[in-house]
């Protein structure tokens, strides 16, 4: 039952952002709706003049910014509504949008679907504001983000995961594994393991969209190109073959565990050491100490294993912006609030909460890099993930209407993961399902 | 099919009051079954006794579950007790975390139930009766069109009404949850056919020729004797409303007006939030404590659910 009115949501999203496609297609994008350039004392007079803002995020360090941006603007009340993680509010946010009633001034959104909203305009552009000028303050990989496709900024970027590989030390001194700085040795690693300890796994690994994009952008690998409503997918390059084969390995021996992220299982394996590692983004540190409460002083951060002996190669994992709905009141006030919560004052109580910055001062600076983690063992690992921060490889882009995209990534690469389907074979059924749908929603699709 | 027949077993049931052999052995090719006492039939026994384990086994869980830890529940087999008793514990941590929200949840989810449900009973009492016992024009279309009610799904209705509500300017409120509640096509069929068969018309006829106006009627004679529809149509409201998640799902983005689902949904995805604490051992204890009304209700309600659901289906 929840399948079908999840399927008939879609369906919602979807009419509303053909519509609005076909508007964006019709070459209006001048005439659009106009925004004459915010000034700093615009938005002086709008925080004195005060109001309520409504801010739709499910970041938990959130909260205490709220209070602190409150607290410094005493006219002004922010309105931080939980409306659901990922892609319950991005469904939300789609039925408001379709409804224009309800829709907030802030909403927090994801990088991989930042593209959806801009192309479509659902999004203000902040350039209006200056935005544009904030370009140095972030690392390149969350700006190129915000930016989704080149032609404005429709966010400020809220955190970012660059990626790294955390690993039971534990577990590794056990059985006296190395840990891996290639990819083959992962394998390696992966086979010694569950070889010495049957019930153990290198990691799991059940098919994760957001995983699998993530390792292909570290590969090398660049799948979507977009130029507009010209899309381009193609799951055939070098990268991503060198990802699919070397993941097969792990696949056909069975030597990744088929527990879903974020489950309790996962979280129990996480915590016992059947889990050894993840390859995951930097805001980790928070859900395992946490989630893994008694593998404390276990674990340790080392660099994403690489695909040539050598490389430093990153990419990133997760992260989210706070972005402005088009739709949304009080710009004034919603923009300088995601000033203060991403540029601003905000970012050091986020960091100090456990968040993982997207701003290149906090990513540099000696308190950040010098904390130690007692969850580690007093390891520094902000070392590990400021260098690989730095290392992002660039020109990554995601689809127009990833969140589609990814939602169909069980029916299609899954089957690599639950029967004998090659990983290889399964991103092609990928790639043909989204260049099917993207013709659908009017886009130009092509393939490789 | 293949039932073998030789499957009395030697001591009767408690339940069946006929003697041990008043259970007849079937001639070939023909079945009879006396109602003093029912054939058994080991099959059935064993399957019923299947289904009994299948669903209980979630809620032996759901118990066992809600007297670990957080880490007791990741540390520990999932069917038995872990070696600390986290119940009290929980219990208190669940009405406490996130300022008492839970609280505020249950109340909210009392409100939709009390109005919703209760207001859908109300409708659907009313309109029964009415449907039942008078005639008037158009009756007939009213009859296709409730039946035709029945057999819409309300999750496929769910999204035209969030437009429509949004239009209205009612989304994001209590009432966005409590309107399409008060909806109940299936409980309305069922009170039309239970009034049709409980209140004999000849009794009504009495009561108007005695002088009694139609509502005096209907509050004395017909009320007291519709008792177990009216219960087996409130429990089925009551139980679609506690349990309602997609309608506040859709309806709802504000936490302060959240019924327990969406409450505890909220704190599951906290596990899967960047940062976000993982709290199954709050998310379990919480959904314990969700149950507990419903089986109340079920328990103290059931001899008349019992025979509400019964009714009608002699003919005397």
């Amino acid at each position: 039952m929840l399948k079908h009115s999840r399927r008939l949501l879609r369906g919602i999203g979807l009419v509303s952002a053909l519509a609005l496609g076909a508007t964006a297609c019709g070459g209006s994008d001048d005439g659009g709706p106009s925004h004459k350039a915010v000034s700093e004392a615009d938005i002086q007079a709008a925080l004195k003049k005060g109001g309520t803002l409504t801010v739709w995020a499910w970041e938990p360090t959130l909260k205490q910014v709220a209070a602190d941006f409150e607290k410094a603007h005493p006219k002004v009340r922010v309105d931080l509504v939980n409306a659901g993680t990922g892609n319950n509010q991005y469904k939300a946010l789609q039925n408001a949008i379709a409804a224009k009633k309800g829709v907030p001034d802030v909403a927090q959104i994801e990088y991989y679907a930042m593209g959806q909203y801009a192309l479509t305009k659902e999004l203000t552009d902040l350039e209006a504001y200056g935005a544009d000028q904030l370009a140095g303050k972030f690392t390149p990989g969350p700006w190129n983000g915000v930016r989704a496709g080149g032609d404005g900024v429709y966010g400020l970027p809220m955190d970012s995961g660059p990626m790294a590989l955390f690993y039971n030390k534990k577990v590794f001194d056990k059985y006296r594994i190395k840990v891996p700085t290639t990819w083959d040795q992962y394998v390696d690693a992966a086979r010694t393991l569950h070889k010495a300890n049957p019930k153990a796994y290198i990691t799991n690994d059940a098919g994760d969209a957001g995983f699998t994009t993530s390792m292909l952008w570290q590969a090398g690998s660049r799948p979507y190109t977009v130029d507009g409503t010209k899309v381009k997918i193609d799951f055939s390059d070098a990268g991503a073959r060198k990802y699919s084969g070397t993941w097969q390995k792990l696949l056909d021996d069975k030597l990744v565990s088929p527990v879903t992220s974020w489950s309790d299982e996962w979280y129990k394996g996480l915590d016992d050491g059947t889990i050894a590692t993840l390859a995951i983004g930097a805001w980790m540190p928070a859900n395992l100490a946490s989630g893994a409460k008694s593998a404390s002083g276990d674990w340790r951060v080392a660099p994403l294993p690489q695909w040539t002996a050598g490389a430093k190669a990153s990419a990133e994992n997760g992260g989210s912006a706070l972005a402005m709905p088009e739709l949304g009141d009080n710009e004034a006030l919603a923009y300088a609030f995601l000033e203060y919560a991403d540029a601003g004052k905000g970012v050091q109580t986020r960091v100090a909460n456990g968040a993982f910055p997207a701003t290149t001062a906090e990513l540099h600076s000696k308190a950040f890099q010098d904390t130690a983690f007692p969850y580690f063992g007093g390891q520094q690992a902000n070392k590990v993930f400021a260098e690989s921060a730095a290392n992002v490889a660039d020109d990554w882009s995601y689809l127009p209407y990833q969140v589609y995209a990814n939602s169909i990534f069980n029916d299609t690469v899954g089957k690599a993961y639950v029967s004998g389907t090659r990983l290889s074979a399964g991103l092609k059924t990928w790639q043909d399902a989204s260049v099917k749908y993207g013709d659908e929603q009017g886009f130009t699709v092509s393939t490789g | 099919m293949a039932t073998p027949v030789t499957t009395v077993p030697d001591r009767p049931a408690t339940t069946a009051p006929g003697a041990p052999g008043a259970v007849p052995r079937l001639r070939a090719g023909r079945r009879r079954h006396t109602p003093g006492g029912p054939r058994r039939s080991v099959l059935l026994t064993l399957l019923t006794g299947l289904i009994l384990l299948y669903s209980l086994l979630p809620l032996v869980w759901l118990v066992i579950s809600a007297t670990k830890s957080q880490s007791g529940l990741a540390h520990s087999f999932g069917l038995w007790f872990d070696g600390h008793f986290a119940l009290w514990d929980n219990i208190g941590q669940t009405f406490t975390y996130h300022d008492g929200v839970f609280v505020r949840w249950l109340l909210n989810t009392l409100l939709y139930v009390v109005l919703g449900a209760g207001g859908a009973t109300l409708l659907a009492v009313l309109g029964g009766y009415a449907l039942a016992k008078f005639s008037f024009p158009g009756k007939r279309a009213v009859f296709a069109v409730v039946i035709g009610a029945v057999a819409v799904p309300g999750t496929a209705l769910a999204v035209p009404t969030f437009l429509m509500f949004s239009n209205m300017g009612l989304t994001n409120t209590p009432w966005a949850v409590i309107i399409p509640s008060l909806i109940s096509p299936f409980g309305l069929y069922l009170m039309w056919v239970f009034a049709s068969e409980a209140i004999p018309t000849e009794l009504m006829e009495a009561a108007r020729i005695d002088g009694a106006g139609e509502a005096r009627t209907f509050f004395t004679v017909a009320l007291p004797l519709l008792a177990p529809g009216i219960v087996t149509v409130l429990l089925f409201s009551m139980v679609a409303t506690w349990n309602n998640y997609f309608l506040p799902l859709i309806m709802i983005k504000d936490p302060d007006w959240y019924p327990l689902t969406l409450g505890l949904n909220s704190w599951n995805a906290q596990a899967e939030t960047a940062g976000g604490q993982p709290v199954f051992h709050l998310v379990v204890t919480g959904s314990l404590i969700t149950i507990l009304p419903l089986i109340a209700a079920f328990l103290l309600l059931q001899k008349y659910w019992q025979s509400g659901l019964a009714a009608g289906s002699v003919k005397e």
